[in-house]
């Protein structure tokens, strides 16, 4: 019986990593299938399949198809996936560390530092000559860097042993100086206005290929990181003493969590903004399935995560088109019920 | 084991800890008690390496606690603590297994066959192996404690340290957790460092007791040593009462509330009450008691005090049984009772109050000595137990010593004799003058109010009252009963 129950709990993990992720490759390709301009499925396959092996499979598919895919849909769709998958695992990485379930990746204020780096850029229209139109990037994981430097230092002052009671004080005081700061650019500006809220509101449209090539260094030294500290973290959920009579260095595997999680965090909004919802939802959701074991929780929140943001991303161009909707409405609006969905699910079961 | 010296901690400008020095041996169980901000708590964050003092060293297995590694420290000290954070529901195998990180090295730290092995060991040991898979959030708080104790044996230590680890536990659960830590201390020299609440489960379980005061170590010694009546009152600023074990060894603490204000009450002449079937005496409130009988024997607080006559024919299996049904039909607490018997008259029972300066004595006495015995010739009597044939009880209206109580006896019981060898009353059997008879019973019963009589010896004020009043009751219960006899 004992054995038995093992044995499903296993196979329910199993099958978690298998059904996630599946769903992430569903919503890739019809993520890149469907737009305006509408690409049948096979050939999306073909032209994806074609990156692996030959490229003679590409020969019998529309020229137009093949150029909309690859030069369009397949980075939006990849960035958009790259973006829910950092988002979510720091989300995941976040909630352990602070032992919070209500923790998002928003929480310690690194999304405002981006924030204020990214709408400086835009309200002062200016750009740094090598980068071009990256400026708006860099700027903003330049500023998302300075943030959690900025409140991991402040946090050391205040208490020598941060705790992280004192990390999410310094985390909230940042995050709602920056967001007044952002606040009064907005009062200030003028015709950039639209610019500005847009992208404050989240998008992943029109980056290229560019932005996934800015972003996956960080992707990959912040998801490799967390990934690592899966057991940490476990242990970290149970308060910081008990994790250190377990033996775990706490303040090393603490700042290793942080820095990798505010990596994520802050490149993710630069590339496409805050977009909300994705770091606390998904790491939720993905715990009811696979038990709150951070090493199974953060690498199904990676399928999941990006699967869910292409999905909305999806729904965010063609719900209303040709309008596009920002990205980080659609997750609100799907996100809240589901979050207080789950909340209510889980006071029935308690 | 464990070499702790000259430790000093503060807080901010707060002194907690203040030169503090002890050693521990290995395979030791401590205990450390003190009053709340007495400093437990921080010297055990300082054992455990969270909290780093400002002057002084400790030392584990010879080496400074700052040359261990976060991991090394781990696999040598693990800690039950009070509160854990259980955020996320966690299963219990899951938590158990955690106490095995220490043990895995490697990028995946993957679990060995040997980590598998262990955390079955644990399950196992700590009984929660039947419920491994539920969460942490089903269990109830003995469970739970359980699971934190076994993740706390996973990670193989020498040294335990637990802080109060006996909290929100059921007695059941308490005994089970200290029985098994005691155990183990011995079995497998494992070294337990424990702080505790409770004075009497350190005084019963611990080799030697640490008592901190102010930060300061107060005393470091056994049990027996630790715990003294004085020196408990004065740290714990509190009313207390040493006494002992009843089963083991130990000394023991018992709280003395405050006392309640009420009227004085006193025991006298009107709580007797004689009838042919019994002699009773109640008092409102009880009366500390030592006692021969059949029911209530031995010390306690009793409020009813029966003295039944039954036959000489009687006989019953279990005579305490049918004692206690006897005392509920007339309306007795047994619980609450003394309960004697006797083949006297109960009619003839005998009383006399004597009042002296401060305090009084009540006595009730009934006698026969149809079975008198010379104790000196007692191996020649077959040992048949027939019911009491002379009864005294002492009632005392004062506070008396524990050593009164049993100078009490010895005198009441030099009276009886000096009665039957003043009326010449003989062993049936030798010949010789009779010291009592087979089956005498006695009670001493105080009221512990008002002046405190440490003494009882013959010559004593009470041990005076308590010879005079009983050579004058049997005397007089004698002469009741021969003039009984005499008109039958």
């Amino acid at each position: 019986m004992q054995k038995r129950c093992t044995q499903m709990f296993l196979n329910k993990r199993k099958a978690a990593y298998f059904y996630a992720a599946f769903f992430l490759l569903f919503t890739m390709v019809i993520g890149i299938s469907i737009g305006t301009i509408s690409v049948p499925i096979l050939s999306v396959i073909k032209i994806l399949t074609s990156y692996l092996g030959p490229d003679s499979l590409v020969n019998n598919v529309d020229p137009m198809h093949v150029n909309i895919v690859q030069n369009i849909r397949l980075p939006r769709v990849l960035l958009a996936g790259l973006v829910g998958a950092s988002l979510s695992i720091a989300g995941a990485a976040f909630q352990g560390l602070l032992r919070n379930p209500l923790a998002d990746p928003y929480t310690l204020g690194v999304s405002s530092g981006a924030s204020v780096g990214a709408v400086i850029t835009l309200f002062f229209q200016f750009s740094i000559p090598i980068l071009g139109g990256l400026t708006l990037p860099f700027m903003s994981v330049l500023f998302s860097f300075m943030t959690i430097i900025f409140v991991v230092f402040f946090a050391k002052k205040m208490d020598p042993a941060m705790r992280v009671e004192t990390i999410i004080l310094t985390g909230i005081i940042i995050g709602s100086f920056l967001s007044a700061f952002i606040s009064l650019m907005i009062a200030l500006t003028g015709n950039e206005l639209r610019q500005i809220i847009g992208w404050l509101l989240g998008s992943v449209s029109m980056r290229g290929w560019e932005y996934i090539r800015i972003f996956l260094p960080f992707f990959l030294v912040g998801t490799g990181l967390l990934l690592s500290q899966g057991k940490e973290l476990n242990a970290l959920a149970f308060g910081e003493e008990r994790a250190q009579h377990l033996g775990i260095h706490v303040q090393r595997r603490k700042m290793i969590i942080l820095l990798a999680g505010s990596m994520l965090t802050g490149a993710a909004v630069a590339v496409s903004g805050t977009i909300g919802f994705v770091g606390l939802v998904i790491p939720h959701f993905v715990r009811i399935l696979v038990g709150p074991d951070h090493r199974h929780l953060m690498g199904v929140s990676l399928f999941v995560g990006s699967g869910f943001m292409i999905l909305a991303d999806l729904l965010a161009r063609t719900i209303i088109t040709p309008t596009e909707l920002p990205i980080g409405v659609i997750t609100a609006l799907v996100g809240a019920p589901v979050f207080a969905g789950l909340l209510l699910r889980r006071r029935k079961r308690g | 084991m464990l070499d702790i010296r000259n430790l000093f901690f503060q807080y901010e400008t707060k002194k907690i800890l203040q030169d503090i020095s002890f050693k521990v041996k290995k395979g030791e169980m401590v205990g450390i008690l003190g009053p709340n901000g007495s400093g437990k708590t921080t010297l055990m964050k300082v054992i455990s390496g969270i909290l780093t003092p400002q002057k002084g060293q400790v030392h584990i297995k010879d080496k400074p606690i700052n040359d261990y590694k976060t991991k090394e420290l781990a696999k040598v000290v693990a800690v039950l603590s009070q509160h854990v954070n259980e955020s996320f529901s966690y299963t219990v195998r899951e938590i158990v297994s955690l106490g095995r990180y220490a043990h895995q090295s490697g990028l995946f730290q993957s679990r060995s066959a040997r980590d598998e092995e262990m955390v079955n060991q644990v399950m196992q040991q700590t009984g929660v192996l039947t419920f491994q898979d539920k969460s942490i959030h089903e269990l109830s708080g003995g469970e739970k404690q359980r699971v934190y104790l076994a993740q706390a044996l996973a990670q193989e230590p020498e040294i335990i340290l637990l802080d109060e680890p006996t909290n929100h536990l059921d007695l059941s659960f308490q005994k089970d957790l200290l029985d098994n830590l005691r155990e183990w201390s011995k079995k497998r020299d494992l070294t337990i460092i424990c702080i505790f609440h409770d004075l009497n489960l350190a005084g019963l379980y611990c080799d030697r007791l640490l008592l901190l005061h102010d930060g300061k170590v107060e005393v470091d010694a056994a049990p027996s040593v630790v715990l003294q009546e004085n020196r408990v009152k004065k740290i714990y600023q509190t009313d207390i009462k040493r006494t002992f074990h009843p089963i083991r060894p130990a000394p023991q603490m018992a709280l003395v509330p405050r006392k309640i204000e009420r009227h004085k009450r006193e025991v006298d002449p009107s709580a007797i009450t004689i009838t042919s079937e019994r002699v009773e005496v109640r008092v409102p409130v009880p009366l500390y008691t030592l006692s021969s009988g059949v029911v209530g024997a031995g010390m306690g607080w009793y409020k009813g005090f029966v003295n039944r006559h039954v036959d000489k024919t009687y006989r019953c299996e279990d005579y305490r049984e049918d004692m206690e049904e006897y005392l509920l039909r007339n309306g007795f607490i047994p619980s609450e009772t003394v309960g004697m018997m006797t083949a006297v008259y109960t009619e003839d029972a005998t009383f006399q109050f004597i009042k002296r300066e401060g305090f009084s004595v009540l006595l009730v006495v009934t006698a026969g000595v149809g079975n008198a015995v010379d104790a000196a010739h007692s191996s020649e009597h077959s040992s048949f137990l027939h019911p009491g044939t002379i009864n005294i009880w002492i009632f005392v209206n004062g506070k008396i010593s524990e050593q009164a109580f049993l100078q009490s006896v010895i005198t009441a019981t030099e009276a009886k004799a000096a009665v039957l060898r003043d009326r010449k009353i003989k062993d049936q059997e030798t010949g010789t003058i009779a010291t009592g008879t087979s089956t005498d019973s006695i009670l001493v019963a105080a009221t512990q109010e008002g002046n405190y009589l440490e003494f009882a010896g013959t010559i004593t004020s009470l041990g005076k009252c308590v010879a005079e009043g009983v050579y004058n009751c049997i005397t007089e219960a004698l002469d009741k009963r021969e003039r009984r006899l005499s008109q039958e």
